[in-house]
């Protein structure tokens, strides 16, 4: 007798899409919702697509390249590189978001471009960020994106899927950001290749969608390809208004078959740092404290949202960033950045000292707004810490939540925050 | 495919940034000017080492995490590295490799040194080590992927069957 097991939220959505029953293992040809690329891979896909003799995408609605890594441009090489990009736009029709609209991962889905139970690719390892609303997004390559650009789809490997419940409850101080740190600490920077990863638990559903993305951001830190959490009525009530589709949400079978599980106990879990050069260097914050840094980096698109501007603000309203600290604020989006002016927040931060940058990725990737000196020690809300990713090989970056940074940006060195949160 | 090089061995987790770092990528999308930058954070000669002569850039595990940026397999194959020989890949890297047309090979590097001449026959799936007098075996790659390594990347085979014909 052949027993039929229930399905995982990637093989719902690989099944979905590709007119199969899809199983983990299966080599499928699915059919995209939407594709973007940014400014440091859409060129790429776009003399791809030119290669390929294509000159049109398969739906000009559903895709979008987005100006975000080195933005406004600082240097002639990027220039060329953003006028391929609007010139794209213009002979495709495909929507082009120009300097100053934020970060793709934050655009995509605030856009509504994606909603609950989509298939998408991206050119950006960070497209796994989508998965906090129930959409299987997944990094790809330039030439990858152009495929999926000029016809619609592209082969998929079905994944494997770890579950990553979280019990308990989070501490004060405590945030999404720490859950995810602990977690690669724990599974390792290979600790899921090749699979899905799915979150469940209390801790999860307690937590708002903004929190989940930073959670879903990091996937890719440890090798996964999307970072996938059930749709409740949070995500179906966040999606309100942001667009005309609706949504599938796709939820596992109880009988789904994991290829590993973990259960991780939140409320024993304080404040967490990344250590320099690797996102699976992690350490309870106790002992990093008094580490000096000479920048703070508020924003990137695992912590640039609005929940994340007001954390920093409640820690920095009525303080200041210790003159030994430069501290970068950049939003994920322009949404995001009025709404931090709506909120005060913006006045609050820029008042404390902080200096703020377009909504984009900001000093994240090395190309411009920050880059650190010789020897110089950064605590960065962002996802990745590898050496000379800021644009210095010789500087050290630490990873923390925002509170974490928030805190140390007033002592010029890193700082528990959890004395502002009793 | 069959291609005969020196071994440049680096060690587990070589991520993207090491093999360019953002810093280059943004400049421009002229592969050739920036192939001088492989490597270099780790390994500041890489290019001089490897360009006249080719090369197979062996590794432990995990090769080519982080980020999805495909100059990464595209300044390898102008720098003239032949192939990627590593105990594992991440999985961005090895499909934009497979795309752009460079091979990857897994297989269990740790008997080859740095230096070592290699000889790599990608169809029968076997790694000689000239050197030590050994030879390597490792497992072929999945149909879709040995057609488009074959077609010569994913832009070669839209060319040859006007999109996916796999
Ligand atoms: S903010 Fe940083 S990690 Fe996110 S997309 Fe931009 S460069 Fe990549």
């Amino acid at each position: 007798m052949i027993t039929i097991t229930g399905k995982t939220i990637a093989e719902k959505i690989f099944s979905a899409h590709s007119g199969t029953d899809a199983r983990a293992g299966d080599i499928v040809i699915a059919d995209v919702d939407f594709v973007m690329g940014q400014d440091g891979t859409s060129p790429l896909a776009i003399r791809a697509l030119e290669n390929m003799g294509v000159d049109s995408v398969f739906d000009p609605s559903k895709v979008a390249v987005v100006m975000d890594h080195s933005s406004p441009s600082p240097i002639e090489g990027v220039s060329a590189l953003h006028t391929m990009m609007r010139e794209f736009g213009k002979k495709t029709g495909v929507t082009v978001y120009d300097i100053g609209e934020g970060v793709c991962h934050q655009i995509i889905p605030e856009r509504g471009h994606v909603v609950p139970g989509d298939l998408m690719v991206g050119c950006d390892s960070h497209t796994c960020t989508y998965g906090a609303v129930n959409v299987f997004s997944t990094g790809v390559g330039s030439t990858d994106g152009a495929a999926a650009m000029a016809a619609g789809k592209l082969w998929f490997k079905v994944p494997d899927t770890m579950k990553v419940t979280y019990t308990g409850a989070l501490n004060p101080g405590v945030f999404s950001k720490d859950l995810i740190l602990y977690l690669a600490g724990k599974i390792g920077v290979d600790g899921a290749t090749y699979m899905a990863l799915e979150f469940h638990g209390p801790v999860i559903d307690a937590l708002s969608v903004e929190a989940r993305m930073t959670i879903s951001n990091m996937a890719i830190e440890v090798g996964a390809k999307s970072g996938l959490m059930v749709a409740d009525e949070k995500t179906i009530e966040w999606f309100k208004g942001r667009g005309e589709k609706t949504p599938d949400p796709q939820s596992p079978d109880a009988d789904a078959v994991y290829a590993d599980s973990i259960e991780i106990d939140a409320s024993q879990i304080g404040p967490q740092i990344a250590k320099p050069h690797a996102v699976d260097n992690v350490s309870p914050i106790e002992e990093v404290e008094g580490t000096p840094i000479a920048q703070g980096v508020l924003g990137t698109c695992t912590n640039g949202r609005l929940e994340d501007f007001a954390i920093a603000a409640q820690i920095l309203e009525g303080r200041k960033v210790h003159p030994d600290v430069r501290f970068i604020v950049a939003p994920s989006s322009r949404q995001v950045y009025l709404d931090a002016i709506e909120a005060g927040y913006i006045q609050t931060l820029t008042r404390a000292g902080a200096a703020v940058v377009t909504p984009g990725c900001g000093p994240c990737v090395g190309t411009h707004n920050g880059v650190p000196s010789d020897g110089e020690n950064v605590i960065s809300t962002a996802n990745r810490n590898f050496k000379g990713r800021m644009g210095n090989s010789n500087a050290f970056i630490y990873l923390g939540s925002p509170a974490t940074v928030a805190a140390s940006v007033i002592e010029a060195k890193i700082t528990d925050p959890r004395k502002y949160f009793e | 495919m069959e291609f005969q090089a020196k071994a440049f061995k680096y060690g587990d987790d070589i991520n993207t940034d090491y093999i360019i770092s953002g810093k280059h990528k943004f400049k421009s999308a002229d592969m050739e000017a920036m192939a001088v930058h492989a490597m270099e954070d780790l390994d500041s000669e890489y290019y001089n080492k490897v360009k006249p002569n080719g090369g197979f850039l062996v590794a432990g595990k995990n090769f080519g995490m982080g980020s999805s940026r495909e100059q990464a397999p595209l300044v390898l194959i102008h720098s003239n590295t032949k192939a990627i020989i590593a105990k594992s890949f991440a999985r961005i890297f090895f499909r934009n490799a497979i795309n752009t047309g460079l091979p990857v090979i897994e297989c269990d590097t740790d008997l080859i040194d740095d230096g070592d001449e290699l000889f790599v026959d990608l169809e029968s799936g076997v790694v000689r080590d000239l050197t030590k007098d050994i030879e390597i075996p490792f497992p072929p790659l999945p149909p879709v992927m040995a057609q488009l390594l074959a077609d010569g990347g994913l832009v070669e085979h839209f060319k040859k069957h006007g999109g996916f014909s796999i």
